[in-house]
Protein backbone atom coordinates (compact mmCIF):
# COMPACT_ATOMS: atom_id res chain seq x y z
CA UNK A 1 0.00 0.00 0.00
CA UNK A 2 1.91 3.54 -1.01
CA UNK A 3 1.47 5.64 1.83
CA UNK A 4 3.48 8.91 3.24
CA UNK A 5 6.21 7.30 5.51
CA UNK A 6 9.22 8.32 7.29
CA UNK A 7 12.43 7.13 5.34
CA UNK A 8 13.76 4.99 8.15
CA UNK A 9 9.96 3.82 9.25
CA UNK A 10 10.24 2.22 5.99
CA UNK A 11 13.27 0.83 6.50
CA UNK A 12 12.04 -0.49 9.90
CA UNK A 13 8.90 -1.98 8.29
CA UNK A 14 10.93 -3.71 5.69
CA UNK A 15 12.89 -5.27 8.13
CA UNK A 16 9.81 -6.67 9.64
CA UNK A 17 8.66 -8.27 6.72
CA UNK A 18 11.51 -9.75 6.45
CA UNK A 19 11.28 -11.23 9.56
CA UNK A 20 14.67 -11.69 11.36
CA UNK A 21 15.31 -13.69 14.33
CA UNK A 22 17.45 -11.58 16.23
CA UNK A 23 18.42 -7.67 16.10
CA UNK A 24 21.24 -6.62 18.04
CA UNK A 25 21.06 -2.74 17.95
CA UNK A 26 22.80 -0.17 19.61
CA UNK A 27 21.44 3.91 18.71
CA UNK A 28 22.87 6.40 16.96
CA UNK A 29 22.03 9.83 15.51
CA UNK A 30 20.49 9.62 12.71
CA UNK A 31 19.61 5.60 13.00
CA UNK A 32 17.71 5.90 15.93
CA UNK A 33 14.62 6.14 13.81
CA UNK A 34 15.36 3.00 12.28
CA UNK A 35 15.62 0.99 15.90
CA UNK A 36 12.73 2.67 17.65
CA UNK A 37 10.21 1.53 15.18
CA UNK A 38 11.36 -1.80 14.91
CA UNK A 39 11.58 -1.64 19.25
CA UNK A 40 7.71 -0.92 18.99
CA UNK A 41 7.25 -3.17 16.00
CA UNK A 42 8.09 -6.00 18.81
CA UNK A 43 6.61 -4.28 21.82
CA UNK A 44 3.07 -4.51 19.79
CA UNK A 45 3.42 -8.37 18.81
CA UNK A 46 4.25 -7.60 15.14
CA UNK A 47 7.71 -8.69 14.97
CA UNK A 48 8.68 -11.68 16.80
CA UNK A 49 12.60 -10.99 17.15
CA UNK A 50 14.64 -10.95 19.52
CA UNK A 51 16.17 -7.20 19.92
CA UNK A 52 19.34 -7.42 22.19
CA UNK A 53 20.37 -3.95 23.58
CA UNK A 54 23.90 -4.07 23.76
CA UNK A 55 26.20 -2.04 25.14
CA UNK A 56 28.42 -0.62 22.00
CA UNK A 57 28.50 -1.18 18.86
CA UNK A 58 31.25 -3.38 18.51
CA UNK A 59 28.95 -5.69 21.13
CA UNK A 60 26.38 -5.58 18.43
CA UNK A 61 28.29 -6.78 15.70
CA UNK A 62 29.32 -9.67 17.91
CA UNK A 63 26.11 -10.26 18.78
CA UNK A 64 25.09 -10.50 14.78
CA UNK A 65 27.96 -12.27 14.21
CA UNK A 66 27.04 -15.16 17.10
CA UNK A 67 23.47 -15.14 15.93
CA UNK A 68 23.99 -15.19 12.21
CA UNK A 69 27.10 -18.16 13.21
CA UNK A 70 23.82 -20.11 14.53
CA UNK A 71 21.98 -20.20 11.70
CA UNK A 72 19.22 -16.99 12.07
CA UNK A 73 18.77 -14.23 9.70
CA UNK A 74 19.97 -11.11 11.57
CA UNK A 75 19.95 -7.31 11.04
CA UNK A 76 21.66 -4.45 13.10
CA UNK A 77 22.06 -0.72 11.81
CA UNK A 78 24.62 2.20 12.64
CA UNK A 79 26.68 4.43 10.95
CA UNK A 80 29.68 7.19 11.73
CA UNK A 81 31.70 6.32 14.96
CA UNK A 82 29.35 3.33 15.68
CA UNK A 83 30.41 1.85 12.42
CA UNK A 84 33.91 2.81 13.08
CA UNK A 85 33.48 1.63 16.55
CA UNK A 86 32.43 -1.94 15.30
CA UNK A 87 35.28 -1.99 11.88
CA UNK A 88 36.85 -4.73 13.71
CA UNK A 89 34.04 -7.14 13.88
CA UNK A 90 32.70 -6.08 10.66
CA UNK A 91 35.62 -7.84 9.10
CA UNK A 92 35.17 -10.90 11.16
CA UNK A 93 31.18 -11.14 9.77
CA UNK A 94 32.44 -11.11 6.21
CA UNK A 95 35.35 -13.57 6.62
CA UNK A 96 32.91 -15.92 8.03
CA UNK A 97 30.46 -15.57 5.37
CA UNK A 98 27.51 -14.21 7.69
CA UNK A 99 24.92 -12.75 5.34
CA UNK A 100 23.98 -10.08 8.06
CA UNK A 101 22.01 -7.19 6.28
CA UNK A 102 23.12 -3.50 7.70
CA UNK A 103 21.39 -0.27 7.53
CA UNK A 104 23.76 2.17 7.80
CA UNK A 105 22.04 6.22 8.06
CA UNK A 106 25.62 7.71 6.76
CA UNK A 107 27.12 10.48 8.89
CA UNK A 108 30.02 11.98 8.96
CA UNK A 109 32.82 10.93 11.24
CA UNK A 110 34.51 12.75 13.92
CA UNK A 111 36.40 15.01 14.45
CA UNK A 112 35.34 17.73 14.02
CA UNK A 113 32.19 16.05 15.52
CA UNK A 114 29.47 15.93 13.43
CA UNK A 115 26.08 13.92 13.00
CA UNK A 116 25.17 15.54 9.33
CA UNK A 117 25.35 13.00 6.34
CA UNK A 118 28.28 12.04 4.48
CA UNK A 119 29.85 8.66 3.02
CA UNK A 120 32.60 8.91 5.41
CA UNK A 121 31.87 6.22 7.51
CA UNK A 122 31.08 3.65 5.09
CA UNK A 123 34.00 4.56 2.79
CA UNK A 124 35.88 3.75 5.67
CA UNK A 125 34.70 0.25 5.32
CA UNK A 126 34.59 -0.23 1.66
CA UNK A 127 37.64 -3.16 1.12
CA UNK A 128 35.76 -5.28 4.51
CA UNK A 129 34.23 -7.43 2.27
CA UNK A 130 30.79 -6.52 2.57
CA UNK A 131 28.45 -5.79 -0.36
CA UNK A 132 27.44 -1.78 -0.33
CA UNK A 133 24.34 -0.42 -1.92
CA UNK A 134 23.16 3.07 -1.82
CA UNK A 135 19.81 4.40 -2.04
CA UNK A 136 18.37 7.50 -3.31
CA UNK A 137 14.69 7.70 -2.00
CA UNK A 138 12.43 5.84 0.85
CA UNK A 139 10.80 3.75 -1.35
CA UNK A 140 14.89 2.34 -2.96
CA UNK A 141 15.78 2.36 0.56
CA UNK A 142 12.86 -0.15 1.74
CA UNK A 143 13.08 -2.32 -1.32
CA UNK A 144 16.67 -2.34 -1.42
CA UNK A 145 16.63 -3.94 2.37
CA UNK A 146 14.23 -6.70 1.04
CA UNK A 147 16.92 -7.79 -1.72
CA UNK A 148 19.64 -7.42 0.47
CA UNK A 149 18.46 -10.50 2.72
CA UNK A 150 18.24 -12.72 -0.96
CA UNK A 151 21.15 -11.55 -2.00
CA UNK A 152 23.39 -11.61 1.45
CA UNK A 153 21.41 -15.18 1.44
CA UNK A 154 22.38 -16.71 -1.93
CA UNK A 155 26.01 -15.37 -1.82
CA UNK A 156 27.19 -15.67 1.73
CA UNK A 157 28.08 -12.25 1.97
CA UNK A 158 27.15 -9.61 4.34
CA UNK A 159 25.81 -6.53 2.90
CA UNK A 160 25.12 -2.32 3.92
CA UNK A 161 21.99 -1.09 2.89
CA UNK A 162 23.64 2.73 2.94
CA UNK A 163 20.85 5.44 3.49
CA UNK A 164 21.67 9.45 3.64
CA UNK A 165 21.33 10.09 7.07
CA UNK A 166 18.75 12.86 7.96
CA UNK A 167 18.74 13.59 3.84
CA UNK A 168 17.06 10.81 3.35
CA UNK A 169 16.61 8.74 6.94
CA UNK A 170 14.10 11.87 8.21
CA UNK A 171 12.45 12.57 4.55
CA UNK A 172 8.81 11.66 4.81
CA UNK A 173 7.66 10.78 0.88
CA UNK A 174 4.94 8.61 -0.45
CA UNK A 175 6.27 5.12 -0.60
CA UNK A 176 4.25 1.17 -1.42
CA UNK A 177 4.60 -0.85 1.78
CA UNK A 178 4.57 -4.41 0.70
CA UNK A 179 2.52 -7.08 2.66
CA UNK A 180 3.89 -10.01 4.24
CA UNK A 181 1.98 -12.52 1.65
CA UNK A 182 4.10 -10.46 -1.34
CA UNK A 183 7.49 -10.49 0.53
CA UNK A 184 7.29 -13.99 1.32
CA UNK A 185 7.04 -15.27 -2.12
CA UNK A 186 10.11 -12.99 -2.64
CA UNK A 187 12.02 -14.31 0.00
CA UNK A 188 12.38 -17.77 1.57
CA UNK A 189 12.81 -18.55 4.86
CA UNK A 190 16.95 -18.61 5.43
CA UNK A 191 18.93 -22.06 5.15
CA UNK A 192 22.27 -21.71 6.60
CA UNK A 193 24.92 -23.77 4.75
CA UNK A 194 26.41 -24.45 8.47
CA UNK A 195 25.51 -23.50 11.98
CA UNK A 196 26.45 -23.63 15.31
CA UNK A 197 24.62 -26.70 16.77
CA UNK A 198 25.69 -28.36 19.96
CA UNK A 199 24.40 -31.87 18.45
CA UNK A 200 26.63 -30.83 15.51
CA UNK A 201 29.51 -28.98 16.58
CA UNK A 202 31.76 -27.17 14.40
CA UNK A 203 34.38 -24.21 14.75
CA UNK A 204 33.74 -21.30 12.72
CA UNK A 205 36.36 -18.43 12.39
CA UNK A 206 39.51 -20.52 13.30
CA UNK A 207 42.84 -19.46 12.57
CA UNK A 208 44.09 -19.38 9.39
CA UNK A 209 47.88 -19.94 8.77
CA UNK A 210 50.03 -18.76 5.96
CA UNK A 211 49.49 -21.86 4.14
CA UNK A 212 45.28 -21.36 3.59
CA UNK A 213 44.58 -17.53 4.57
CA UNK A 214 45.17 -15.75 1.53
CA UNK A 215 42.98 -18.68 -0.22
CA UNK A 216 40.41 -17.76 2.11
CA UNK A 217 40.47 -14.14 0.97
CA UNK A 218 40.61 -14.95 -2.42
CA UNK A 219 37.38 -17.42 -2.50
CA UNK A 220 35.98 -14.14 -0.61
CA UNK A 221 37.15 -11.93 -3.14
CA UNK A 222 35.66 -14.54 -6.14
CA UNK A 223 32.29 -14.33 -4.57
CA UNK A 224 32.56 -10.27 -4.10
CA UNK A 225 32.76 -10.78 -7.90
CA UNK A 226 30.23 -13.18 -8.08
CA UNK A 227 27.95 -11.57 -6.32
CA UNK A 228 27.56 -8.57 -8.74
CA UNK A 229 25.62 -11.71 -11.04
CA UNK A 230 23.24 -12.12 -8.12
CA UNK A 231 22.73 -8.32 -7.63
CA UNK A 232 21.50 -8.26 -11.15
CA UNK A 233 19.40 -11.33 -10.79
CA UNK A 234 17.62 -10.64 -7.85
CA UNK A 235 16.78 -7.22 -9.31
CA UNK A 236 15.32 -8.59 -12.02
CA UNK A 237 13.29 -10.59 -10.04
CA UNK A 238 12.13 -8.13 -7.98
CA UNK A 239 10.66 -6.25 -10.76
CA UNK A 240 9.13 -8.82 -12.32
CA UNK A 241 6.96 -9.39 -9.23
CA UNK A 242 6.39 -6.59 -8.19
CA UNK A 243 7.15 -4.00 -11.26
CA UNK A 244 10.11 -1.56 -9.81
CA UNK A 245 13.44 -1.90 -10.30
CA UNK A 246 16.78 0.29 -10.07
CA UNK A 247 18.63 0.39 -13.12
CA UNK A 248 20.24 -2.90 -13.36
CA UNK A 249 20.75 -3.40 -9.62
CA UNK A 250 24.31 -2.45 -9.78
CA UNK A 251 23.91 1.03 -11.62
CA UNK A 252 21.32 3.37 -12.61
CA UNK A 253 21.83 5.80 -15.69
CA UNK A 254 19.56 8.78 -16.17
CA UNK A 255 18.88 10.40 -19.89
CA UNK A 256 21.79 8.78 -20.85
CA UNK A 257 20.74 7.62 -24.22
CA UNK A 258 22.59 10.84 -25.72
CA UNK A 259 24.25 12.21 -23.40
CA UNK A 260 27.95 13.83 -23.51
CA UNK A 261 28.05 15.09 -20.63
CA UNK A 262 27.38 13.20 -17.30
CA UNK A 263 27.03 13.69 -13.38
CA UNK A 264 28.19 10.40 -11.29
CA UNK A 265 27.02 10.26 -8.28
CA UNK A 266 25.29 8.25 -5.24
CA UNK A 267 22.72 8.69 -2.21
CA UNK A 268 19.93 10.84 -2.14
CA UNK A 269 21.85 13.60 -3.96
CA UNK A 270 20.50 11.55 -7.34
CA UNK A 271 17.15 13.30 -7.16
CA UNK A 272 18.57 16.52 -6.89
CA UNK A 273 20.83 16.06 -10.17
CA UNK A 274 17.65 14.39 -11.99
CA UNK A 275 16.06 17.52 -11.65
CA UNK A 276 19.45 19.83 -12.73
CA UNK A 277 19.59 17.77 -15.93
CA UNK A 278 15.98 18.56 -16.61
CA UNK A 279 16.43 22.08 -16.75
CA UNK A 280 19.83 21.46 -18.70
CA UNK A 281 17.45 19.42 -21.31
CA UNK A 282 15.00 21.65 -21.72
CA UNK A 283 17.90 23.75 -23.14
CA UNK A 284 18.96 21.31 -25.45
CA UNK A 285 21.73 19.93 -23.21
CA UNK A 286 22.84 16.64 -23.65
CA UNK A 287 23.48 15.95 -20.15
CA UNK A 288 22.98 13.12 -17.90
CA UNK A 289 23.68 10.69 -14.68
CA UNK A 290 25.19 7.81 -13.28
CA UNK A 291 23.84 6.84 -10.07
CA UNK A 292 26.05 3.93 -8.67
CA UNK A 293 23.74 1.83 -6.54
CA UNK A 294 26.48 -0.99 -5.82
CA UNK A 295 29.37 0.29 -4.95
CA UNK A 296 30.88 -2.79 -3.35
CA UNK A 297 31.58 -4.86 -5.29
CA UNK A 298 32.34 -2.15 -8.26
CA UNK A 299 30.44 -2.72 -11.29
CA UNK A 300 33.43 -1.75 -13.88
CA UNK A 301 31.73 -3.45 -16.85
CA UNK A 302 28.56 -1.49 -16.68
CA UNK A 303 30.41 1.86 -15.98
CA UNK A 304 32.27 0.99 -18.96
CA UNK A 305 29.22 -0.14 -21.09
CA UNK A 306 27.15 3.26 -20.17
CA UNK A 307 30.02 5.57 -20.94
CA UNK A 308 30.84 4.51 -24.51
CA UNK A 309 29.71 7.94 -26.56
CA UNK A 310 30.37 10.39 -23.19
CA UNK A 311 32.97 13.11 -23.41
CA UNK A 312 33.20 14.44 -19.81
CA UNK A 313 31.86 12.64 -16.27
CA UNK A 314 31.73 15.00 -13.46
CA UNK A 315 32.10 12.65 -10.62
CA UNK A 316 30.84 14.17 -7.39
CA UNK A 317 31.91 12.03 -3.75
CA UNK A 318 30.78 13.02 -0.47
CA UNK A 319 33.83 11.40 0.80
CA UNK A 320 37.55 12.09 1.12
CA UNK A 321 40.24 10.23 0.67
CA UNK A 322 42.58 12.67 2.67
CA UNK A 323 46.02 12.97 0.87
CA UNK A 324 44.70 11.43 -2.70
CA UNK A 325 41.47 12.04 -4.82
CA UNK A 326 38.79 11.61 -3.99
CA UNK A 327 37.30 7.62 -3.59
CA UNK A 328 34.55 7.51 -6.41
CA UNK A 329 36.27 9.21 -8.85
CA UNK A 330 39.61 6.89 -7.74
CA UNK A 331 37.20 4.08 -8.72
CA UNK A 332 35.58 5.44 -12.33
CA UNK A 333 39.26 6.36 -12.66
CA UNK A 334 40.59 3.20 -13.12
CA UNK A 335 37.64 1.85 -14.45
CA UNK A 336 37.95 3.94 -17.32
CA UNK A 337 41.65 3.39 -17.71
CA UNK A 338 43.11 4.33 -21.44
CA UNK A 339 39.08 5.44 -22.10
CA UNK A 340 39.15 9.45 -24.03
CA UNK A 341 36.90 10.99 -21.17
CA UNK A 342 37.40 14.17 -19.55
CA UNK A 343 37.21 13.32 -16.15
CA UNK A 344 36.52 15.87 -12.86
CA UNK A 345 36.51 15.33 -9.24
CA UNK A 346 34.02 17.05 -6.89
CA UNK A 347 33.95 17.05 -3.57
CA UNK A 348 30.58 18.21 -2.28
CA UNK A 349 28.28 17.69 1.15
CA UNK A 350 30.42 16.86 3.37
CA UNK A 351 29.35 17.06 6.96
CA UNK A 352 25.45 17.74 5.64
CA UNK A 353 26.50 20.93 3.78
CA UNK A 354 23.46 21.48 0.84
CA UNK A 355 24.44 20.76 -2.58
CA UNK A 356 22.49 22.88 -4.04
CA UNK A 357 21.57 23.49 -7.85
CA UNK A 358 24.06 26.23 -8.14
CA UNK A 359 27.02 23.85 -7.12
CA UNK A 360 25.73 21.22 -9.53
CA UNK A 361 25.53 23.76 -12.66
CA UNK A 362 28.87 25.33 -11.44
CA UNK A 363 30.23 21.31 -11.76
CA UNK A 364 29.22 21.37 -15.31
CA UNK A 365 29.93 25.22 -16.36
CA UNK A 366 33.70 23.65 -14.66
CA UNK A 367 33.76 20.23 -16.83
CA UNK A 368 37.25 20.85 -18.73
CA UNK A 369 38.96 22.37 -16.40
CA UNK A 370 40.38 18.58 -14.70
CA UNK A 371 41.65 18.18 -11.61
CA UNK A 372 39.54 18.46 -7.97
CA UNK A 373 37.37 20.88 -7.10
CA UNK A 374 35.33 21.14 -3.31
CA UNK A 375 32.23 22.68 -3.94
CA UNK A 376 30.54 24.96 -1.12
CA UNK B 1 3.50 22.85 -10.08
CA UNK B 2 5.88 22.65 -7.29
CA UNK B 3 4.92 24.11 -4.18
CA UNK B 4 7.69 24.77 -1.60
CA UNK B 5 6.67 25.61 2.10
CA UNK B 6 8.77 26.68 5.39
CA UNK B 7 7.30 26.32 8.78
CA UNK B 8 9.05 28.01 11.87
CA UNK B 9 8.54 27.32 15.25
CA UNK B 10 10.08 26.75 18.32
CA UNK B 11 11.50 23.60 19.78
CA UNK B 12 8.92 21.34 21.30
CA UNK B 13 5.58 23.19 19.13
CA UNK B 14 5.64 20.64 16.94
CA UNK B 15 6.68 22.37 13.33
CA UNK B 16 8.15 18.85 11.72
CA UNK B 17 4.86 17.36 12.58
CA UNK B 18 3.12 20.21 11.38
CA UNK B 19 5.08 19.20 7.64
CA UNK B 20 4.01 15.77 7.96
CA UNK B 21 0.37 16.67 8.40
CA UNK B 22 0.92 18.82 4.92
CA UNK B 23 2.73 15.96 3.35
CA UNK B 24 0.13 13.41 3.94
CA UNK B 25 -2.72 15.32 3.19
CA UNK B 26 -1.42 16.29 -0.01
CA UNK B 27 -0.70 12.80 -1.01
CA UNK B 28 -4.45 11.98 -0.13
CA UNK B 29 -5.14 14.77 -2.37
CA UNK B 30 -3.37 13.46 -5.16
CA UNK B 31 -0.03 14.91 -5.01
CA UNK B 32 3.44 13.81 -4.77
CA UNK B 33 4.78 15.45 -1.51
CA UNK B 34 8.31 15.32 0.45
CA UNK B 35 8.69 16.74 4.11
CA UNK B 36 11.77 17.20 6.22
CA UNK B 37 13.05 18.87 8.67
CA UNK B 38 16.11 21.32 9.11
CA UNK B 39 18.03 18.77 10.57
CA UNK B 40 19.93 19.89 13.45
CA UNK B 41 20.05 19.65 17.11
CA UNK B 42 17.10 21.00 18.48
CA UNK B 43 16.45 21.95 21.79
CA UNK B 44 13.06 23.04 23.53
CA UNK B 45 12.49 26.67 22.80
CA UNK B 46 14.44 27.06 19.95
CA UNK B 47 14.02 28.01 16.61
CA UNK B 48 12.85 25.24 14.41
CA UNK B 49 12.16 24.75 10.81
CA UNK B 50 10.65 22.41 8.84
CA UNK B 51 9.86 22.11 4.90
CA UNK B 52 7.12 20.86 2.45
CA UNK B 53 7.71 20.47 -0.97
CA UNK B 54 4.49 19.55 -2.52
CA UNK B 55 3.86 18.99 -6.58
CA UNK B 56 1.37 17.38 -9.29
CA UNK B 57 4.95 15.74 -10.77
CA UNK B 58 7.80 13.59 -9.41
CA UNK B 59 9.73 15.75 -6.99
CA UNK B 60 13.20 15.92 -8.28
CA UNK B 61 14.94 17.95 -5.57
CA UNK B 62 16.29 17.41 -1.98
CA UNK B 63 17.98 20.78 -1.37
CA UNK B 64 16.66 23.14 1.84
CA UNK B 65 13.90 25.57 0.46
CA UNK B 66 15.83 28.81 0.76
CA UNK B 67 12.81 30.09 -1.51
CA UNK B 68 9.56 28.99 -0.27
CA UNK B 69 6.09 30.10 -1.73
CA UNK B 70 4.54 30.48 1.58
CA UNK B 71 6.11 30.79 4.95
CA UNK B 72 3.96 29.37 8.11
CA UNK B 73 4.92 30.85 11.70
CA UNK B 74 3.83 29.10 14.43
CA UNK B 75 5.30 31.35 17.59
CA UNK B 76 4.38 35.43 17.17
CA UNK B 77 7.67 35.59 19.48
CA UNK B 78 9.90 34.76 15.96
CA UNK B 79 8.66 37.62 14.59
CA UNK B 80 11.52 39.94 16.57
CA UNK B 81 13.94 37.28 15.84
CA UNK B 82 13.62 35.94 12.70
CA UNK B 83 13.35 37.37 9.43
CA UNK B 84 9.90 35.37 8.37
CA UNK B 85 9.81 36.93 5.08
CA UNK B 86 13.19 35.73 3.75
CA UNK B 87 13.01 33.81 0.49
CA UNK B 88 9.32 34.19 0.14
CA UNK B 89 7.54 34.42 -2.69
CA UNK B 90 3.89 34.52 -2.24
CA UNK B 91 2.70 34.60 0.80
CA UNK B 92 3.48 34.32 5.19
CA UNK B 93 0.68 32.88 7.79
CA UNK B 94 1.22 34.03 10.86
CA UNK B 95 -0.06 32.59 14.24
CA UNK B 96 -0.69 36.07 16.33
CA UNK B 97 -3.15 37.67 17.98
CA UNK B 98 -3.59 40.92 15.88
CA UNK B 99 -3.59 42.50 12.22
CA UNK B 100 0.29 42.61 11.39
CA UNK B 101 1.89 43.89 8.05
CA UNK B 102 5.01 42.23 6.94
CA UNK B 103 6.99 42.71 4.10
CA UNK B 104 5.25 40.04 1.78
CA UNK B 105 1.58 39.08 1.98
CA UNK B 106 0.92 38.55 4.88
CA UNK B 107 -2.08 36.06 6.39
CA UNK B 108 -2.46 36.14 10.35
CA UNK B 109 -4.93 34.16 12.46
CA UNK B 110 -5.13 33.60 16.97
CA UNK B 111 -4.55 30.25 16.70
CA UNK B 112 -2.92 30.07 19.92
CA UNK B 113 -6.52 31.53 21.37
CA UNK B 114 -8.71 29.07 19.28
CA UNK B 115 -6.27 26.03 20.38
CA UNK B 116 -6.77 27.15 24.21
CA UNK B 117 -10.23 27.16 23.56
CA UNK B 118 -10.56 23.99 21.69
CA UNK B 119 -7.65 21.87 23.18
CA UNK B 120 -6.99 23.74 26.44
CA UNK B 121 -3.53 23.96 25.34
CA UNK B 122 -1.25 26.37 23.66
CA UNK B 123 -0.87 23.59 20.77
CA UNK B 124 -1.09 25.41 17.54
CA UNK B 125 0.96 23.16 15.10
CA UNK B 126 -1.98 21.09 14.07
CA UNK B 127 -3.97 23.65 13.61
CA UNK B 128 -2.07 25.82 11.81
CA UNK B 129 -2.31 23.31 8.65
CA UNK B 130 -6.21 24.67 8.92
CA UNK B 131 -4.85 28.06 7.97
CA UNK B 132 -2.52 26.51 5.04
CA UNK B 133 -5.18 24.38 3.40
CA UNK B 134 -7.31 27.88 3.79
CA UNK B 135 -4.97 30.20 2.34
CA UNK B 136 -3.31 27.83 -0.19
CA UNK B 137 -6.77 26.12 -1.15
CA UNK B 138 -4.06 22.91 -2.14
CA UNK B 139 -5.03 20.36 0.79
CA UNK B 140 -8.47 19.70 1.73
CA UNK B 141 -9.89 19.60 5.60
CA UNK B 142 -10.71 16.09 4.55
CA UNK B 143 -7.50 15.23 3.76
CA UNK B 144 -5.92 17.00 7.02
CA UNK B 145 -8.11 14.87 9.26
CA UNK B 146 -7.28 11.86 7.55
CA UNK B 147 -3.52 12.72 7.89
CA UNK B 148 -3.94 13.67 11.28
CA UNK B 149 -5.64 9.61 12.10
CA UNK B 150 -2.60 8.42 10.29
CA UNK B 151 -0.38 10.18 12.74
CA UNK B 152 -2.05 10.17 16.29
CA UNK B 153 -4.79 7.21 15.30
CA UNK B 154 -2.46 4.71 17.02
CA UNK B 155 -1.42 6.62 20.04
CA UNK B 156 -3.70 9.68 20.51
CA UNK B 157 -6.97 9.27 22.46
CA UNK B 158 -9.74 9.77 20.16
CA UNK B 159 -10.97 13.15 21.77
CA UNK B 160 -7.80 14.83 21.40
CA UNK B 161 -7.52 13.95 18.30
CA UNK B 162 -11.36 15.36 17.54
CA UNK B 163 -10.34 18.56 19.61
CA UNK B 164 -7.39 18.83 16.75
CA UNK B 165 -9.55 18.27 14.27
CA UNK B 166 -12.25 20.63 15.42
CA UNK B 167 -8.99 23.17 15.98
CA UNK B 168 -8.15 22.51 12.33
CA UNK B 169 -11.65 24.01 10.96
CA UNK B 170 -11.71 26.76 13.55
CA UNK B 171 -7.94 28.09 12.08
CA UNK B 172 -9.54 27.38 8.67
CA UNK B 173 -12.23 29.38 9.08
CA UNK B 174 -10.94 32.38 11.12
CA UNK B 175 -7.46 32.85 9.38
CA UNK B 176 -7.84 36.53 7.32
CA UNK B 177 -5.20 38.67 5.20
Amino acid sequence: MKKVIECSHAIAEAVKLCKPAVIPMFPITPQTHIVERLADFINEGSLDSEMIHVESEHSAMSAAIGSSAAGTRTFTATNSQGLLLMSEMVFVASGMRLPIVMAIANRAVSSPINIWCDHSDSMAVRDSGWIQLYCESTQEAFDTIIQAFKVAEKTFLPAMVCVDGFSLTHVWEPADILSSKEVDKFLPKYKPMFSLDPKKPVTMGPIAFPNTYQDFKKQQHDAMKESLKEIVDVNKEFKSKFNRSYGNGLIETYKMDDAKIVYVCMGSLCTTVRGVIDDYRKKGKKVGMIKIKCFRPFPTENILDVTKDVENLLVIDKAVSLGNEPIVFNEIKSALYGKNIKLRSYVAGLGGRDVTHYMLRKALEDKDKGGEEWLG
Amino acid sequence: MLTEVRILGRGGQGAVTASQIIAIAAFYDGLQSQAFPMFGVERAGSPVRAYVRLSDKEIKDRTEICFPDYSIVLDPTLLQSLNVCEGVKKSVIVNCTRCISLKKETYYVDATSKAMEIIGKPFVNVAMVGAFAKVTGIITLKSINKAIDDLFGLKGKPEVIQKNKDAVKAVYDAVKK
